[in-house]
């Protein structure tokens, strides 16, 4: 039960920072397919930052440069996707296509580069200490990113309501001629927006590989967690607190794939690739039975323009 | 009279787009505290003209003054510094948002870039008692109704302390009871000292609410009249060039053989548990206009949508020229002889981002003239387009490949009333066709729908203008609550008559 309860808040914590990039993005009118990219980009920066730094350095810098660094490689990484659909005003879904499938290469590139530097193995595996990152708390080992997490939720939530930035970002992503005609500047919402959902994915990727291992083989990116995200978001409506319950029940099923062989269900003899499955399938069930009443922000995936009325 | 006496100045103002003048050497101006009216037929310029004072065009030639100071206003902010505010045709509201939040859009009252409500709620609250501009602050824009949507526009500029106040044809959305409430608060906020501009074609209005009229023609400025000093007929000469029939010129009808028959049709309703449309039942027949009048929202909607095989009916038959056609497909209702002139031209009229040819086979692409084993013969779609545009003066940027959405809203219902009427049906029915539209082309459709029956069709109007029902029908039937509550020669009923049956105060069985 505890190691069920580990992995869920690993895992919820994981799809809630992304699908909250997600949501911020989308609120701002642009659909960022990207975040699954997003997120190896900022796992890898941030691991390689972790690697390198010197152990002379302090526990806290450690972490918090890595994150930094894994969070700042997001950003820079979402500003292609900003750049290609609001001012290219290419189509959204494919160039969040492109920069998924160039955020696998890009990372087997930088890493076999950066094994092979060390003892000429062409590894895309980066081994990496990542004690400094967990915390027990009675029976349970939690990690640094469930208070980021908690945080950043408050935060987002706060910010998409409480703020003049929020009202404006949601206009824009429902009616930016409305959000224009009051003089506010769409694109520029759009790029923070996108820009946000950076941020959130790649200390979303980071979140999801260090706390549960101790080498990461880049070949297999961040196994499909960035789309997960997409279906938390859209099963949380877009909000935020919605977003943090749909992430828990998601991680759910995805912890029970980690620590079946430890409970009951290691009776039921069924192979490991039957729970590795079941999140997906889950979202596809639910959002099959829960899109028709989605409500998505409404000017979503069309590129604004100023001289459309 | 001096300069400053006028508030807003647009003097020799030349607005050029490729291929056509918009706005050619116009002057307009507006004095404080007035209504002024701007009149013209749809593309005469009147939106190009105000979209150059609300800063979305910058003009080739000519300026703008401001209490007799130039002024340049190159986008919207520049307008709003000005305290130039508009309420567009199509609202500029985000849907999903709170009356309140939409009114404080862009110019949020905020601490450290934190919303501050409370004090915009209560200046919202105080616009909307000085101005009898009812609204709910809280209620969500999109469960409100059209009029109050409009309000929330109107408080929009209010809250902005906007002066000189743009309405783009604001009655086009409204109830005749909106209307009336509208006219009321605009002559309200040019008793406070709003300079109100005033975007119509609809002449009644001009001539109930407005002190002075400008008229434009073509990108051209014809002149300006004071209300008081001038006559309907006068303005409308004015606007069309020529003197306009408003009584529509018919024979007689001599009906022949039914041609549709409708027995006890029931559609139930979507909003509620009951129906929609009850038990309803009439004929048309050949050589007759048959119009079904009523007040909004009584049923009409729905049941022209199971007429013409948009929504299923739950009981009933409908019999086009002896053919049930209950269950039958909308596409073998047209191929039947059923055609549809739509309500929502844009929603089920056209497909706004295909070309106008394309539009124009949208159900007829699959016939042998215009393709050959699955290929579409596009010589022959391009020379069909180009006759019904030439035939029925449908006027665009690029002729048959001009995209429908750019066109005019009076040029999107010609392109449709073409193809309807050249498909040369057994049935026509026409819905809401000239909805949104000027003078000149109403009368044009009116003309091509009395060919229509004129050459032994048969015609089911369905309107809410009382004009064009007196005006053209050769029977009337009136709607209310879904059931048929009377049946009137339209030469030996009153108005007020009908409105009496519309309104449910008197029914009788039919």
């Amino acid at each position: 039960m505890t190691l069920l309860i580990k992995y869920t808040l690993i895992y919820g914590i994981v799809l809630m920072l992304v699908a909250l990039g997600g949501c911020f993005s989308e609120h701002s009118g642009v659909i960022n397919i990207a975040l699954e990219g997003i997120m190896v980009v900022g796992a890898m920066a941030g691991l390689l930052v972790l690697v390198m730094l010197p152990s002379s350095i302090v526990a806290f810098w450690r972490v918090f440069l890595s994150i930094a660094s894994a969070a700042l490689a997001g950003l820079l990484y979402s500003a292609l996707l900003a750049f290609a659909s609001i001012n290219l005003k290419a189509d959204q879904t494919i160039g969040g296509t492109a920069l998924n499938v160039l955020a696998t290469a890009i990372a087997l590139v930088l890493v076999k580069r950066y094994n092979n530097g060390l003892g000429g193995t062409q590894s895309p595996k980066l081994s990496f200490a990542n004690g400094d990152f967990l915390f027990t708390i009675g029976p349970i080992t939690v990690n640094v990113f469930l208070f980021i997490g908690l945080i950043l939720l408050v935060v987002a939530a706060i910010v998409l309501y409480r703020t003049r930035f929020g009202l404006r970002l949601m206009a824009c992503g429902e009616h930016p001629q409305a959000a224009d005609s009051v003089g506010i500047n769409v694109y520029k919402m759009r790029w923070a927006g996108v820009l946000i959902s950076g941020f959130l994915g790649g200390i979303g990727g980071l979140a999801y590989i260090v706390p549960a291992a101790q080498i990461w083989n880049f070949e297999v990116g961040v196994s499909g967690m960035g789309f997960l995200a997409l279906a938390v978001m859209i099963f949380g409506q877009w909000k935020p607190g919605r977003i943090f319950l749909a992430a828990m029940f998601f991680a759910v099923f995805k912890a029970l794939a980690n620590i079946y062989d430890s409970t009951f269900l290691s009776a039921l003899n069924l192979t490991k690739e039957i729970y590795n499955m079941m999140p997906f399938l889950a979202s596809m069930i639910i959002l099959a039975f829960t899109s028709k009443k989605s409500r998505a922000p409404k000017a979503e995936g069309a590129p604004y323009d100023k001289g459309m009325r | 009279m001096k300069l400053a006496d006028y508030v807003i100045e647009m003097l020799n103002i030349t607005k050029i787009f490729p291929g056509i003048k918009a706005n050619d050497n116009i002057t307009l101006q507006l004095k404080k505290g007035e209504i002024h009216a701007l009149l013209g037929e749809n593309g005469a310029g009147k939106s190009t003209l105000m979209s150059v004072l609300f800063g979305l065009y910058q003009p080739e030639e000519g300026c703008i003054k401001k209490n007799g100071e130039v002024v340049e206003i190159r986008n919207p902010n520049d307008a709003n510094a000005l305290n130039i505010g508009m309420v567009h045709q199509h609202f500029k509201l985000v849907e999903c948002f709170s009356v309140l939040d939409n009114i404080i859009l862009g110019v949020e009252p905020n601490k450290m870039g934190f919303l501050q409500k409370a004090d915009a709620r209560k200046k919202v609250l105080e616009l909307s008692e000085r101005y009898g501009l009812k609204v709910d602050p809280d209620a969500i824009v999109e469960d409100i109704s059209v009029g109050m949507q409009q309000r929330t526009e109107i408080l929009k500029m209010l809250y902005r302390e906007n002066e000189i106040l743009i309405f783009d044809e604001p009655t086009a959305v409204l109830t005749p009871q909106e209307i009336d409430e509208l006219m009321q608060i605009m002559k309200n906020l040019a008793a406070e000292g709003k300079s109100i501009l005033f975007i119509s074609h609809k002449l009644a209005e001009i001539m109930a609410v407005a002190d002075r009229c400008t008229v434009l023609r073509k990108g051209k400025y014809i002149g300006t009249v004071n209300t008081k000093d001038t006559t309907v007929e006068e303005l409308s000469a004015m606007m069309v060039g020529r003197q306009v029939n408003f009584k529509v010129d018919k024979k007689p009808s001599e009906p022949g053989e039914v041609v549709l028959d409708v027995q006890h049709v029931t559609v139930p309703s979507k909003i509620h548990k009951n129906n929609a449309v009850k038990d309803v039942s009439f004929q048309v027949r050949r050589g007759e206009i048959v119009c079904l009048a009523g007040i909004e929202g009584n049923g009409q909607t729905q049941f022209v949508h199971a007429l013409t095989g948009l929504d299923n009916l739950s009981a009933g038959t409908i019999t086009l020229c002896g053919k049930d056609i209950t269950k039958a497909s909308i596409r073998n209702r047209s191929k039947a002889g059923m055609s549809h002139i739509p309500e929502d031209r844009h929603k089920h009229g056209l497909v706004l981002d295909y070309s106008l040819e394309q539009n124009m086979v949208l159900q007829r692409y699959w016939e042998p003239q215009f393709q050959r084993s699955g290929f579409i013969k596009f010589d022959a779609v391009r020379e069909y387009s180009d006759r019904l545009i030439e035939q029925y003066d449908v006027r665009s940027g690029q002729g048959s490949v001009t995209i429908a959405r750019s066109m005019s809203g009076g040029n999107q219902q010609k392109a449709i009333v073409a193809r309807e009427i050249d498909k040369d049906p057994e049935l026509l029915i026409a819905v809401q066709p000239t909805r949104g539209l000027d003078v000149g082309a109403i009368e044009y459709i009116h003309q091509q729908i009395v060919a229509v029956r004129d050459a032994g069709k048969a015609v089911l109007l369905v309107s809410l203008e009382l004009d064009e029902v007196m005006n053209l029908s050769d029977r009337i039937l009136v709607m209310y609550e879904g059931e048929i509550v009377g049946q009137f020669d339209p030469k030996t009923v009153t108005v007020e008559e009908l409105g009496l049956y519309m309104a449910g105060a008197k029914r009788m069985e039919v």
